[in-house]
């Protein structure tokens, strides 16, 4: 019994063990979403997020610890951005054809994006604190914290709402764009990007190479966008 | 394998110094990306080398995303007060923004092809 505490103790301070899990769970997630067909509410993310958070809870382990572990999984996301530069040249043709009915597009998603956060919380009669920490929900979370910094939200606020939009959206995101009608891998690729940032991305590339190109660029166009926007729609609305 | 992890971190590389320079609003990878796309587009041979291996790295993109998710999970008590109104508005204001953007797009790129169309003739 000694020697096991001993064990468990050993583990618990390396970030071996927590990279191992975070793969392990992730490897299981996706096999069980393709035995079961692919449906929705398992996409592997997901199942592996409400695995990993039980496990932390179950072991009583902090974050921070987890983290030490699983950083090097997240360390990876700064180059897989930059990769996104390969499907976006991939498709640049097609691209440039649409650059004006998309740079529409992009303003008109940016704008729904902030106002419809901002219009239901204050239906809600949330703290203007939240209300501004909402508006920068829809990007990327480090131009977002940026963002919510900038106009008085709380950066940490911040990036829950916007993981929890990036949740929200691979999770129901392409269900919803089948009841819509929508068919168009660059139209679904492109609508997840810009409503639902990196995790809307990821999905729309576990669904068609060209709607993860156009989902990444859509991520990346509608973070600076919405950047700009912020402040003068907060300003318009008196916040 | 070497070769295109070099690149791709290089360019993580050129797009953090910029940003930091310039105090620029957006991340450096996304700066990244786009200067690796405008580098491809420059010289082409450059495609042949990272894209295997982008590839493999976006197959996996939903991984990469679980830490950063795990933690926020971790962190919902931030919600207390307000958590059910919060999650609400997430969940309308997020299908709303995907129902605009989606259906503007359609007719969008629907009336630039006839105007295009049009012009042509």
């Amino acid at each position: 019994m000694q020697a096991l505490t001993n064990t468990w103790v050993y583990l618990a301070q390396t970030p071996l063990l927590w990279l191992t899990i975070t793969l392990i769970v992730y490897q299981l997630s996706t096999l069980l979403y393709r035995r079961l067909h692919s449906p929705a509410l398992l996409n592997p993310i997901i199942t592996s997020i409400v695995v990993l958070v039980t496990l932390l809870l179950v072991t009583g382990t902090p974050y921070d610890i987890y983290f030490e572990g699983a950083q090097f999984v997240h360390f990876l996301l700064g180059p897989a951005t930059v990769a996104l530069a390969v499907p976006l040249y991939r498709y640049h043709k097609q691209l440039i054809q649409m650059f004006v009915p998309v740079t529409g597009v992009l303003i008109i998603g940016s704008l729904t994006g902030i106002l419809s956060a901002v219009g239901i919380g204050w239906l809600f009669d949330l703290s203007q604190t939240t209300l501004l920490s909402l508006a920068p929900k829809s990007i990327t979370t480090p131009i977002a914290m940026g963002v919510a910094e900038r106009i008085g939200g709380l950066p940490s606020l911040t990036t829950v709402f916007v993981i929890l939009t990036g949740i929200i959206g691979a999770l129901l995101g392409q269900k919803w764009l089948n009841l819509l009608r929508i068919s168009d891998y660059s139209v679904r690729g492109f609508t997840m990007g810009l409503a639902a940032h990196g995790l809307g991305t990821a999905v729309a590339f576990q669904e068609d190479e060209e709607a993860g190109a156009f989902s990444g660029l859509a991520m990346g166009l509608n973070g600076a966008v919405t950047a700009i926007l912020i402040p003068v729609v907060i300003k318009l609305l008196g916040l | 394998m070497v070769n295109a992890i070099i690149i791709l971190l290089s360019f993580q590389l050129i797009g953090e110094i910029i940003i930091r320079t310039f105090s620029l609003p957006v991340p450096g990878p996304v700066v990244g990306m786009l200067l690796l796309f405008v580098a491809m587009l420059w010289r082409d041979a450059l495609v042949a080398r990272v894209e295997e291996t982008a590839q493999y790295i976006l197959q996996n993109l939903t991984l990469l995303y679980v830490p950063a998710a795990v933690g926020v999970v971790v962190h919902l008590h931030l919600l207390q007060t307000e958590g059910l109104a919060i999650i609400i508005t997430l969940v309308v204001s997020t299908l709303i923004t995907i129902s605009v953007t989606s259906l503007s797009m359609k007719v969008l790129l629907k009336a630039f092809q006839a105007f295009r169309k049009a012009e042509g003739r």
